[in-house]
């Protein structure tokens, strides 16, 4: 199969991925106690609450780390490969594939990566200021 | 409180292995089955005697499978542990409760695998993301964007690390260098007589920026083996006992597998819990330790480690290692083997055994007088360790 390796959906993270489809970059959110998560799961760590929704993301961040991949080869993939660790201005980290070179502190806007109907993935590229 | 503790109820009597290969040429059952059968001679004991076995959750050899090949009548504790190399140290701290409790007399812990010629764990393992389980799902955020070497993980900590203290590609060089010159004059290591200079590793290629090639480990294939009884039998057995002053599991606040990166600090403080329970059950501490054996799959986790576990302050690592502290003659040398880097990658079963023989005096690398000697289990996953003791 070609593509990228392709993600396990479940309940919990179901809504990122619908989002995705929807070009949302969507964090999830306590409705009870409003504590935002990313990854997401199923029980608040802050409140308990199992009342879970999701904010739109403004889609921008600044860079935390990154590294270049060059081997071995990966599925779907150019190489060489940059992923960053990208702190969202909501204030969650994701891990964050990169259209080109980056540095720890540059700042990024998301785009969207349309894989077939089915799976559509957040790219991020840099924002010159 | 004495009663309640661990410590020194327990001793590592036999160990064995296979040789270390890029090819066995023969199933990971029997190497797992001849690294079981070389430990058992090496302490007098035999397949009847053996009432326990423990693995790792990855290992592909069931503790029934290894019973029957080695005509092991009845089991009475069988036991794995998760999360890839983190399970080292686990393996053999779950053989000394077992045995420190009564459950059983005689348990082995082993790891087979041909992980060179067969699954390779530097190549992209589309299984993991694959998994319907927790695990598949965190690797649900990281698999599809293309992260998915275990490189490529360490090596996104690796970029924050150098930006925070400074460290250089250099500084994690310099684990690789001390690693192959141990590894030079080890007969079983596979880079016997293959030593490497700090111009060797700056010119390796790039496998994930800024780790290069001679930042990563081996991928090999073997066996090691490891018979834990009580202290007291120990003592009646062949060989020197390596006992087991403290053996501890850890992992940290939200914690994940090779990708805990949502915490302030990307860090491995879960290895700072090993580390803390390590000292609380020896009452030792890190200047007591003449050498340590540090779980080397990727260099820049040895500098981290050595910050966990107190022997340096956070970010301090590099100027620790800086002139040759952690080589033979140095006043903290690591993996004397050769390590995960320069004798083989057997998920670091293979630094447990290391450590024995310098309880025994037996290494290839001496260390004087080592009456305590330290070793850790795999990093960037919930993790262990040891303190064994003369």
């Amino acid at each position: 199969m070609s593509g990228p390796v392709r993600p396990v959906v479940s309940r919990d993270n179901a809504y990122f991925f619908e989002g995705t489809r929807a070009r949302e970059l969507r964090i999830q959110k306590c409705k009870a106690c409003g504590v935002l998560r990313h990854p997401p799961g199923p029980a608040c760590p802050e409140c308990g609450a199992f009342d879970r929704g999701f904010v739109l993301a403004q889609g921008e961040g600044t860079v935390f780390s990154y590294l270049v991949h060059h081997a071995p080869k990966v599925p779907g993939k150019e190489l060489p490969l940059v992923i960053a660790l990208v702190d969202l201005d909501e204030g969650v980290r994701m891990v964050a594939e990169v259209t080109g070179p980056v540095e720890i502190g540059d700042r990024l806007r998301v785009g969207w990566n349309v894989i077939d109907d089915e799976l559509t993935l957040p790219i991020w590229t840099k924002v010159d200021r | 409180m004495s009663a309640r503790t661990l410590s020194g109820k327990a001793a590592i009597a036999g160990i064995g292995a296979t040789e270390f290969s890029k090819e066995s040429g023969r199933s990971e059952l029997q190497l797992s089955v001849e690294a079981v059968r070389h430990a058992l001679v090496d302490c007098g004991l035999t397949p009847a005697d053996v009432d326990g076995l423990v693995t790792f959750t990855m290992d592909s050899s069931s503790e029934i499978a290894i019973a029957r090949e080695l005509g092991i009548p009845e089991l009475r504790f069988f036991s794995r542990i998760n999360y890839g190399g983190g399970a080292g140290c686990a393996t053999v701290q779950q053989a000394a409760m077992a045995v420190a409790t009564g459950v059983a007399d005689v348990v082995v812990a082993y790891r087979g695998f041909n992980e060179r010629s067969g699954d390779r764990f530097g190549q992209v393992s589309a299984w993991a993301a694959a998994q319907v389980n927790t695990n598949g799902l965190d690797n649900a955020w990281t698999y599809p964007l293309g992260l998915s070497t275990p490189a490529a993980t360490v090596a996104m900590q690796a970029r924050r690390y150098m930006h925070e203290y400074g460290a250089t590609s250099a500084d994690f060089g310099r684990v690789a260098v001390a690693d192959r010159r141990h590894a030079a004059t080890n007969p079983a290591a596979f880079f016997h007589g293959k030593p490497i200079t700090l111009e060797d590793h700056q010119a390796s290629r790039m496998i994930a920026d800024p780790l290069h090639l001679l930042d990563c480990c081996q991928e090999s294939d073997g066996a090691v083996a490891i018979v834990v009884v009580s202290a007291e039998r120990a003592r009646d057995l062949a060989q020197k006992p390596a006992f087991i002053t403290a053996a501890a599991q850890g992992s940290g606040r939200d914690q994940f597998v090779m990708t805990s990166y949502y915490r302030d600090d990307i860090g491995i403080p879960e290895m700072g819990v090993v580390g803390r329970e390590l000292w609380r059950q020896s009452g030792l501490t890190p200047a007591d330790m003449p050498m340590a054996i540090l779980y080397d799959h990727f260099t820049p986790y040895v500098l981290m480690q050595l910050e966990e576990l107190g022997f340096c302050g956070r970010g301090e690592a590099k100027d620790f290692i800086a002139d040759g502290a952690i080589e033979i003659g140095g006043r903290l040398p690591i993996n004397t083997h050769g390590g995960q880097l320069g004798e083989a990658y057997i998920h670091g079963m293979n630094g447990i055994t290391e450590a024995v023989r310098q309880v025994r005096g037996t290494s290839v690398n001496p260390v004087a007088d080592v009456e305590n000697i330290l070793v850790t289990a795999g990093t960037g996953v919930p993790t262990s360790g040891l303190v064994l003791s003369a």
